[in-house]
């Protein structure tokens, strides 16, 4: 079988898997959820007609194999909640979680590699220590603290900005900084150690002698090259973001994927809660298995190690 | 491109003629030192603030001017000053007594939550690299599906199965941390296992117990201890995320994280309120990664950081 169909056939069973897992893990979640969906003043009786109609009085691999029936249609099942279809609550709060994480996956990267290469150019010099330092210092702090300071000054103090809420640009600014910055450390890390060891290469020291300037060398030869391993962190940088959305959201009280899921476990919701992870799993081992799958492209050296 | 310049002669301090043959030395030096040559400052400082929030951790009473249980009805969300250094909350406690008693929640969660990922990642990582085969293919795949949930989702759902309470957030972040441990130790192992020391232990009638854990593991230790420190940093923002979501400990006892969620609600009244929890986080974890990276430097030079 060929390498991508392979890599694919791997994803989509780690995707099984961790529909399993997430399965598994809700089932022993504790307490009832019948008790909260049928209200406080519930006979024993009706939370038991509740608990009949959510399902959850069957035995888990019943509930497995008929919630695996389910997504064969594509149906992600009924909010305990509010009884809506999850698939629809999760198809109106995906795009605020897109545009969030994509829109600060570009601020991360382009911070990122523009740090990352002006430390690495100047390496030893006090502007590489101060880019080290801030980046230190943005991958050590909390994405929430950094958001609570970023409101603190821009919507208390200056009052330039929206402090919470979603919907217009203006809205996501803040919300944007605070992930795509906390999110940046980490890759002008990496892009700074990437475009020094590059320039250790002997292609450079070809380059050089060959008389070419050194903005050229730099800029043309050694940043292509420098920049393949930060390919391979954007599929953990997407991750991350993920990640960080469930907090950033929940700072600036945008609507979005993650939170959804904090207030969905808060009720007990397991569908949702189901759907909100399998929907963000699938698009973190998608972005994943393209990272990988461009890697081989980008640098034909490694499609021979494969 | 003056800088691009700058950056050029400072790597190469010598006349354009034996440029080509001087760039190694000057680099591999400056390589093995590590990247930069950190002021000592950068290591004593560091070291100073782990140290503080030990002694903080282990005797709070000796070091808080007071009981952070105390509330003072007319000291109300008070500003810094000589009386409350940092500050009071809504409750009229004192904020720098809260901070130095909930040093010991974030220290022992964190500890304890590398502990759980270094034993469980470590053996996983150990039997499958030693065993190999099916039994090295299942594990990984078993990862990949770990892995395939990004982080504090997976934390905040296992948390929540779980319930709220320290034992349980150790697990939640413990088993989050998983992964990476596992990974690096089979990496290490399957490397080890190749060479000659482990096959002349084979030969003396060394048994499997004597050749894995009195020959192989001792040489893992040093990097998965690394790792370890690197990981600990990232530990505590994770558990300070889940009790800022609401997920961590919810008693009694003072924790950054929920101070944090609590200041939130007064940025426009208390600026302290929020501002110094997170630096305490912030604080805490640079130091621990400072350390983390001159360990590793210590230990493996040529270990990159990521």
């Amino acid at each position: 079988m060929p390498y991508p169909l392979r890599r694919a056939a791997a994803a989509l069973l780690v995707i099984f898997g961790a529909i399993t897992l997430v399965f598994l893990v809700l089932y022993w979640l504790p307490g009832d959820a019948a008790t909260l969906v049928a209200g406080e003043n519930a006979t024993a009786e009706t939370v038991a007609d509740t608990r009949a109609r959510l399902g959850t009085d069957r035995p888990l691999w019943v509930q497995y194999g008929s919630y695996l029936g389910g997504l064969a249609h594509g149906d992600l099942g009924i909010s305990f909640g509010t009884n809506e279809p999850v698939a629809a609550r999760i198809r109106a709060q995906l795009p605020a979680t897109l545009e969030l994480t994509g829109f600060a996956c570009l601020v991360a990267v382009v911070a990122g590699v523009v740090f990352g290469v002006v430390s690495a150019v100047n390496q030893g010099g006090w502007v590489d220590h101060g880019i080290q330092a801030a980046m230190l210092f943005f991958t050590s702090m909390p994405s929430f603290w950094l958001g609570i300071l970023l409101i603190m000054v821009f919507s208390v103090t200056l009052q330039w900005l929206p402090a919470i809420g979603s919907g217009s640009l203006v809205q996501l600014v803040l919300p944007v900084a605070c992930l795509g910055l906390a999110a940046s450390g980490k890759l002008a890390r990496m892009v700074r150690n990437s475009v020094l060891d590059v320039l250790e290469e002997p292609f450079v020291t070809t380059l050089r002698g060959n008389g070419l300037r050194e903005s050229q060398v730099l800029y043309t030869h050694v940043l292509r090259n420098a920049l393949i391993p930060v390919v391979t962190l954007l599929g953990i940088l997407v991750g991350e973001l993920m990640s960080g959305a469930a907090v950033t959201e929940t700072v600036f009280a945008r609507q979005g994927l993650g939170r959804l899921l904090v207030e969905s476990l808060g009720v007990k919701d397991v569908p949702m809660v189901q759907g909100v992870i399998l929907v963000v799993s699938i698009l973190y081992v998608i972005v994943n298995l393209l990272v990988d799958l461009s890697y081989s492209l980008i640098d034909r050296r490694i499609q021979a190690a494969a | 491109m003056s800088a691009t310049g700058d950056g050029a002669t400072r790597r190469m301090p010598t006349p354009p003629l034996t440029r080509l043959r001087a760039a190694r030395p000057a680099r591999s030096r400056g390589r093995v030192l590590g990247l930069t040559r950190r002021p000592p400052w950068a290591l004593v400082l560091p070291a100073l603030v782990v140290a503080a929030m030990l002694a903080c951790a282990i005797v709070p009473d000796w070091i808080a001017p007071f009981d952070p249980t105390d509330m003072d009805g007319d000291a109300i969300l008070q500003s810094p000053g000589a009386a409350h250094w940092l500050g009071t909350d809504h409750f009229g406690r004192d904020i720098f007594s809260l901070l130095v008693y909930g040093a010991r929640e974030s220290l022992l969660m964190g500890g304890c939550a590398v502990a759980v990922g270094g034993l469980v990642g470590g053996l996983i990582g150990m039997v499958a690299g030693y065993v190999g085969r099916a039994v090295d293919m299942a594990a990984m795949r078993l990862i990949d599906i770990w892995l395939s949930v990004p982080d504090i989702l997976l934390a905040i759902i296992i948390a929540t199965a779980l319930g709220s309470s320290l034992r349980n957030t150790i697990l939640a972040v413990g088993l989050v941390n998983v992964p990476r441990f596992a990974r690096m130790m089979r990496a290490q192992v399957i490397a080890l296992k190749a060479k000659p020391f482990v096959a002349a232990s084979r030969a003396i009638g060394s048994t499997q117990r004597v050749v894995l854990f009195g020959h192989i593991l001792p040489h893992c230790l040093s990097p998965m201890l690394v790792m370890a420190t690197l990981g600990l940093g990232n530990a505590i923002l994770i558990g300070a995320s889940l009790s800022f979501i609401g997920l961590g400990v919810i008693d009694d006892r003072p924790d950054w994280g929920f101070l944090l969620t609590q200041g939130r609600s007064y940025l426009t009244a208390a600026w302290w309120f929020a501002t110094f929890p997170g630096l305490a986080i912030t604080a805490l974890v640079i130091s621990v990664n400072l350390l983390g990276d001159a360990l590793r430097r210590r230990i493996d030079p040529r270990l990159r950081p990521v």
